[in-house]
């Protein structure tokens, strides 16, 4: 979808100053440091960064599915259709998980009831939010099975978990996030546990369900590559806070924060020939015990300055729709300096 | 699954044969005197006799072999000719394994034991599940509240005091300070109307009460452990993720999966139900069947003793195959074919 008529909409979903905070034996883990951003319908928002980069925290925050304790949502405001999540009751949440919001989790091995059927499992939503009786509930669950591409589904769905394979799995985790039409798709690493194969498929019923139903999209990914086959937007995470956001193309060819930039040259490009050696983000990422006081990347970066160990770079908006939290820019760094970093 | 049944129920035929041999060789080479208890002025003469007439005097095989087909062959046709009333083959001269001590058939003995123990130690079995499972259940979901810790501190109370602490010491409050409940169990007692009914209610309360709370603090502990297990697995947060109540959440997802180890915990826990009550049985003055066992084992009477501990094996067996297969049934990755 071309990116003027998506940001004209009114967001689906609206997520403000998000702060999840775990209590541990041995401190506080910040995971979650005031988080923004928001979804258009029919918007597929990209998120990208390591691993520990509060992805997965950030996405289970916004519909209540951490365990309060250790978890606590400190502050924050997530809007769903002019509601805020956060502070509904658990009754009219559990409303809204499963019917508007689908979910789909990293891991398809433990994700799914290893003692339920897959038809039971792809019923319980659709007979819990759309009140369908078994024969319509059965019907609807060979349907979903079928749009995911799982071949013979009837007979499937009195098999158990382990009789499937993981990619199949991870399938059924789809079907039974698309059980209810939601309007809000969440994916968490959904293609990574799947060969190169099944996740083009899956990226490209992804692609199908979007201009059918017009469902907003979270897909949360290591892999930039298939970021830039399918995302409208990008949202690159770094220490649990947002770091960069911008719609694709842009990103792609105008990154401006140095992790992003950092991360966009570990892409392995076909252009570039075989001369350019795979590059690493040197460094480790931070410790996250408390509320960042300066900037999180400062230590891995190659353009730190004192500005950057005094105070934590704000979010800013640069230009349309592209937002950056960095004190440094590429455009008046050093280019001579700049050519080989 | 029935294939796996009959190899299994095959495989027991050879296994509770040794079991027997082993128990049979191990009592008589327990220093045991059949004649110990009888007055001494007996002679040994007639001691030696009376050894002779249990049929001691033959070698060790052939006594072996005798219980066996008493045991094996004559007693279930005799059995089988009670139920229906009729005689199969010599059912007049049939030998049966027989008590030294009363001379009475020890099946019969046993089968005269048998209600009592089962309505009080398996009723008390039954009671102890039934006050486990929610308790654990609702601990786990609860970790840490104070009920969590009150259910632990409980449950480390009953699993820690011995029972016959315990029965002794609700004797002393209920039945000599209170005077609520009898301090003996009555056999004789025969449930015809209201008042049987409430005596019978009253004098099982405490001994059942006494093992209901041992083996509840073992369940309860088990279903608290499994449901810990469960409710942080992956699929608990699809479930969530789903929309769906806590109720179906805890009570069908977790509940399922955490039962299938407990199930087979308390299946395995059967025959001790049958063992381990020799103790509440002796305190209660319940004439059940751990009491039958230890006359039989004070009075050296080999042929009960023997009978006995048997059936004791056998249950062992199998209810070791019945947790197998219960884990087969509840357990849908576990395939025996
Ligand atoms: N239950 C928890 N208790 C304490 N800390 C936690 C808990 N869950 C997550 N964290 C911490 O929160 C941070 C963010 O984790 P998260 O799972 O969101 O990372 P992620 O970006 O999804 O990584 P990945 O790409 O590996 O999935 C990590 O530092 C992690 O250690
Ligand atoms: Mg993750």
């Amino acid at each position: 979808m071309p990116d003027g008529a998506i940001s004209d909409l009114v967001p689906i979903l609206d997520v403000k100053g998000l702060k999840t905070v775990f209590s541990t034996r041995s401190g506080e883990v910040h995971a979650v440091n005031s988080v923004s951003f928001d979804l258009a319908p029919g918007e597929l928002l990209g998120v990208v960064g390591e691993s520990g980069s509060g992805k997965s925290v950030t996405m289970m925050s916004l519909i209540g599915l951490l365990p309060q304790p250790p978890a606590e949502i400190r502050d924050g405001s997530v809007i769903f259709e002019g509601h805020d999540i956060l502070q509904m009751s658990a009754d009219d949440l559990r409303d809204i998980r499963g019917r508007e919001i689908g979910f789909v989790f990293q891991d398809p091995m433990t994700s799914l009831n290893p003692v339920f059927t897959i038809g039971f499992q792809i019923m319980e939503p659709l007979r819990r939010h759309m009140g369908m009786n078994r024969a319509a509930a059965r019907e609807r669950a060979i349907e979903l099975l079928e749009l995911v591409g799982i071949s013979d589904p009837g007979p499937r769905l009195s098999d158990y978990p382990h009789q499937f394979s993981g990619g199949m799995r991870q399938r059924v985790m789809i079907a039974i996030a698309l059980a209810c039409d939601p309007k809000v798709l969440i994916a968490d690493e959904p293609t990574t546990a799947l060969d190169v194969t099944i996740q083009a498929q899956i990226l490209e019923l992804v692609r199908d369900l979007r201009q059918k139903l017009g469902m907003g999209i979270i897909w949360i990914t290591h892999d930039l590559g298939v970021i830039a086959g399918i995302a409208d937007r990008v949202m690159v995470m770094y220490g649990g806070q947002v770091v960069e956001q911008a719609p694709v193309h842009e990103l792609f060819s105008n990154p401006r924060h140095p992790y992003t930039r950092a991360l966009l040259e570990t892409l392995p490009s076909i252009a570039g020939g075989r001369s350019k050696r795979l590059r690493t983000i040197e460094g480790q990422p931070p410790a996250l015990s408390a509320q960042p006081t300066s900037c999180p990347f400062r230590a891995r970066c190659a353009h730190a300055m004192a500005v950057c160990a005094q105070k934590n770079p704000p979010i800013e908006r640069l230009a349309h729709r592209h937002d950056v939290a960095c004190f440094w820019s590429p455009d008046n760094a050093d280019n001579a300096g700049e050519a080989d970093a | 699954m029935l294939n796996f049944t009959i190899r299994r129920l095959l495989f027991t035929i050879p296994t509770l044969l040794l079991i027997s041999l082993i128990i049979f060789l191990l009592l008589d080479l327990a220093p045991n005197d059949p004649t110990g208890n009888l007055p001494l002025t007996i002679p040994a003469e007639v001691r030696e006799q009376i050894r002779k007439a249990l049929g001691l005097g033959d070698p060790i095989y052939v006594r072996y072999y005798r219980w066996l087909v008493q045991f094996f062959v004559n007693e279930p046709l005799n059995l089988l000719g009670e139920w229906t009333h009729s005689c199969i083959g010599d059912c007049e001269n049939r030998l049966r394994v027989t008590s030294w001590a009363t001379r009475s058939p020890v099946v019969d003995l046993i089968a005269e034991r048998m209600p009592q123990t089962l309505w009080v130690v398996g009723l008390s079995y039954v009671v102890g599940i039934l006050i486990a499972v929610p308790i654990g259940v609702y601990s786990a979901y609860r970790q840490y509240s104070w009920f969590d810790q009150l259910g632990t501190f409980i449950s480390m109370i009953g699993f820690s005091v011995p029972t016959f602490f315990t029965g002794v010491l609700m004797i002393v409050i209920f039945s000599v300070q209170l005077r609520w409940f009898p301090s003996i169990y009555d056999t004789t007692l025969r449930v015809t109307d209201w008042s049987s009914l409430g005596a019978q209610i009253r004098q099982m309360a405490m001994p059942v009460f006494v093992l209901a709370l041992y083996n509840a603090a073992q369940i309860s502990r088990f279903m608290r452990a499994s449901m810990l297990d469960n409710l942080n697995q992956d699929y608990v947060r699809t479930a969530r993720a789903k929309g769906l109540n806590e109720r179906v959440v805890v009570l069908v997802h977790v509940l399922r999966n955490s039962l299938i180890p407990v199930v087979t915990v308390i299946a395995l826990g059967v025959p001790q139900v049958f063992g381990g009550a020799i103790i509440t049985e002796q305190v209660f003055k319940v004439n059940g069947l751990g009491q039958l066992l230890i006359i039989g084992i004070q009075g050296a009477d080999i042929p009960l003793v023997q009978t006995l501990t048997f059936i004791f094996a056998v249950l062992i067996v199998l209810f070791n195959l019945i947790a197998d297969i219960l884990y087969g049934i509840l357990d849908p990755r576990i395939r025996y074919d």
